[in-house]
């Protein structure tokens, strides 16, 4: 059995920034592993426990800059056995990396890795697309299942049974053939701390470099539908009447607004 | 043509309210390219949901029965061939999960470009092409994405658009697609509602809300303490329950409840769109964040831009 993981580095805003063209300035940016995916590599690392180390290879893929070591480094410490990171100067040059020709690339990746199963994280914490993983399994002609919250596979391998979290606190059960995706929902599991000797051993081992031409691919294949044009910081929508002066005298123009509603009285 | 294709949405025989608002952003669409308004529903009671869907600004509405409730192969198959009948230049599905379920695998299908979650959309005069505005960056950017290529996919978020209303004189048909059963191969085996325990937090007059902010669970014991001395139920943004220091039956958000109480107290929680989702229709919002760019300010009523650990329990001192 073979899982391969996308594994994607995301950036957090600062409370104040500026924007500089069609991006946050450097500046007020500071990058970290995508939640949602910490939850996959989570899932398969689990995986990979449950049925034996030696049965089970983890795999992660990255779309990312020479940047994102860190983070892929950071999956490799939860239990990730090894890692491929593919960037070119098509992808740097790009105003926005849209799922579709993330996928594409995914998809590259996918067929010389031949994995049984691959998880995705529902979305990105930044951009939140949350269609990278479906639009992945369409380009590899493999089932898939959104948005999943509790995964189990049969012990032939030939089927995934998940949960998958609709709106409103349903689940709906599926059943969909292997080789397939699923994108992993936050709260699946319990995502590990990296111990020590987890953080000792990433350093040793693989993560492979490829460019957009070792995977066969030209910049002029990658299909890049959209640009972005605008990026600009959105006008609060808010009129909140907003208390200032010392939490004590915050706390005291809350407490009567509350007494006036008749809370706590 | 510029003709615009809406998905819509249902479950277990119910449409959606997102499919009505879908029915809205189509018709402000298909009247700015000059184009009709189709709209599909595939699965389920399709003419009971046809009759509901026909309303002002639809011209058509294609019926494919195939089944009792939503499957993503059947829709794929189905959507993508009304697409090759039709020829519409967008199509639209909500940016809902069963919408991220099927449009990327469609988008990837027709070879067409994808936007997902747009809160904005409109079409560039000289060249036509659709022009989608979304958030990026956490919410906390938004920006606009030329989209090349037809048709064009577009997921547009829920509660952006109004419902449409009235009632249209669209011609409902069947529509001649065929489905390929081998290339089903996904198979919904049931349904599961999330247990609920003891306490109902959709009927709390007041709620004391806790998010990420809180840092640690230890810290909870100051929400607890606020709580009682309001007489309030605790609630909670999906971290928390992700991180399982609160049953999954508080959580208040898009996938828990959605909750109305008199008041609302919002305690660091950043007002993510699937928790707002849950609580905008609280009547009074507090919100007590160190962010003031956090996306809670936009619907609170009132807000402390100060640190909840010395706000919360100077707040439950007042009430001691």
């Amino acid at each position: 059995m073979k899982i391969l993981v996308t594994v994607s580095e995301v950036s957090s805003v600062d409370e104040e920034f500026e924007v500089d063209g069609l991006d946050v300035d450097e500046r007020y940016l500071s990058y970290d592993l995508n939640e949602w995916d910490d939850y996959a590599v989570e899932e398969a690392v689990q995986y990979a426990e449950e049925h034996g180390e030696d049965e089970v290879e983890v795999v992660t893929v990255t779309v990312g800059p020479e940047r994102a070591d860190q983070t892929i480094r950071q999956a490799l410490a939860k239990g990730a056995d090894r890692a491929i990171r593919v960037w070119g100067d098509a992808l740097a040059d790009a105003t926005v990396l849209d799922p579709r020709t993330k996928a594409q690339i995914l998809a590259a990746v996918a067929s010389d890795e031949d994995p049984d199963l691959v998880l995705s994280g529902v979305q990105t914490g930044d951009d939140s697309w949350g269609a990278t993983g479906v639009t992945l399994a369409a380009e590899l002609d493999f089932g898939w299942a959104a948005v999943v919250n509790a995964l189990e596979v049969d012990d032939a391998e030939t089927t995934a049974s998940v949960h998958r979290e609709l709106e409103g606190g349903l689940e709906e059960l599926t059943d969909v053939d292997l080789p397939a995706v699923c994108t992993i929902q936050t709260g699946i599991n319990e995502p590990r701390y990296a111990s020590l000797r987890g953080i000792r051993q990433a350093q040793n081992k693989p993560l492979d470099e490829q460019t957009l031409a070792d995977l066969g691919l030209e910049a002029g294949d990658l299909v890049m539908p959209l640009e972005l044009t605008d990026l600009y910081e959105p006008e609060s929508e808010g009129d909140a009447t907003i208390w200032e002066g010392s939490a004590e005298d915050t706390a005291a123009d809350l407490a009567e607004l509350l007494r006036e509603k008749g809370v706590g009285a | 043509m510029s003709d615009v294709l809406a998905v819509a949405e249902h479950r277990r025989g119910e449409l959606r309210d997102v499919s009505l608002e879908l029915l809205t952003a189509g018709a402000d669409l298909a009247a700015e390219a000059g184009g009709d308004l189709h709209v599909a529903v595939v699965s389920g009671p399709v003419e009971e949901f046809a009759e509901d869907l026909n309303r002002e600004g639809v011209d058509a509405v294609h019926t494919v029965a195939h089944g009792d409730d939503y499957n993503h192969d059947v829709l794929v198959q189905a959507v993508a061939g009304l697409v090759d009948d039709l020829d519409p230049a967008y199509v639209l599905a909500p940016n809902s999960v069963n919408g991220l379920d099927s449009a990327p695998a469609l988008a990837q299908r027709l070879d067409a470009p994808l936007v997902t979650d747009a809160v904005g959309l409109a079409v560039e005069e000289d060249e036509g092409d659709l022009v989608v505005t979304r958030e990026l960056h956490g919410g906390k950017t938004e920006g606009t994405l030329a989209v090349d290529g037809t048709p064009a996919v577009v997921t547009i978020r829920p509660a952006e658009w109004p419902a449409a209303e009235g009632n249209g004189d669209a011609d409902v048909s069947a529509a001649d697609v065929a489905i390929d059963e081998d290339g089903v191969r996904t198979a919904v085996t049931g349904y599961q509602e999330v247990a609920g325990g003891e306490v109902d937090i959709s009927e709390a007059e007041v709620l004391v809300s806790v998010g990420r902010g809180i840092e640690e669970e230890e810290n909870l014991d100051i929400i607890e303490d606020l709580a009682d001395a309001l007489d309030a139920t605790i609630s909670a943004s999906r971290p928390i329950v992700d991180n399982g220091w609160l049953p999954k039956d508080r959580q208040v958000g898009q996938s828990g409840k959605v909750v109305t109480p008199e008041v609302y107290i919002a305690i660091g929680i950043s007002g993510a769109v699937q928790h707002v989702a849950g609580m905008k229709g609280a009547d009074t919002i507090v919100a007590i964040n160190t962010d003031p760019n956090a996306p809670i300010y936009d619907i609170a009523d009132f807000g402390i831009e100060d640190d909840l650990f010395d706000v919360v329990p100077a707040l439950t001192e007042q009430f001691s």
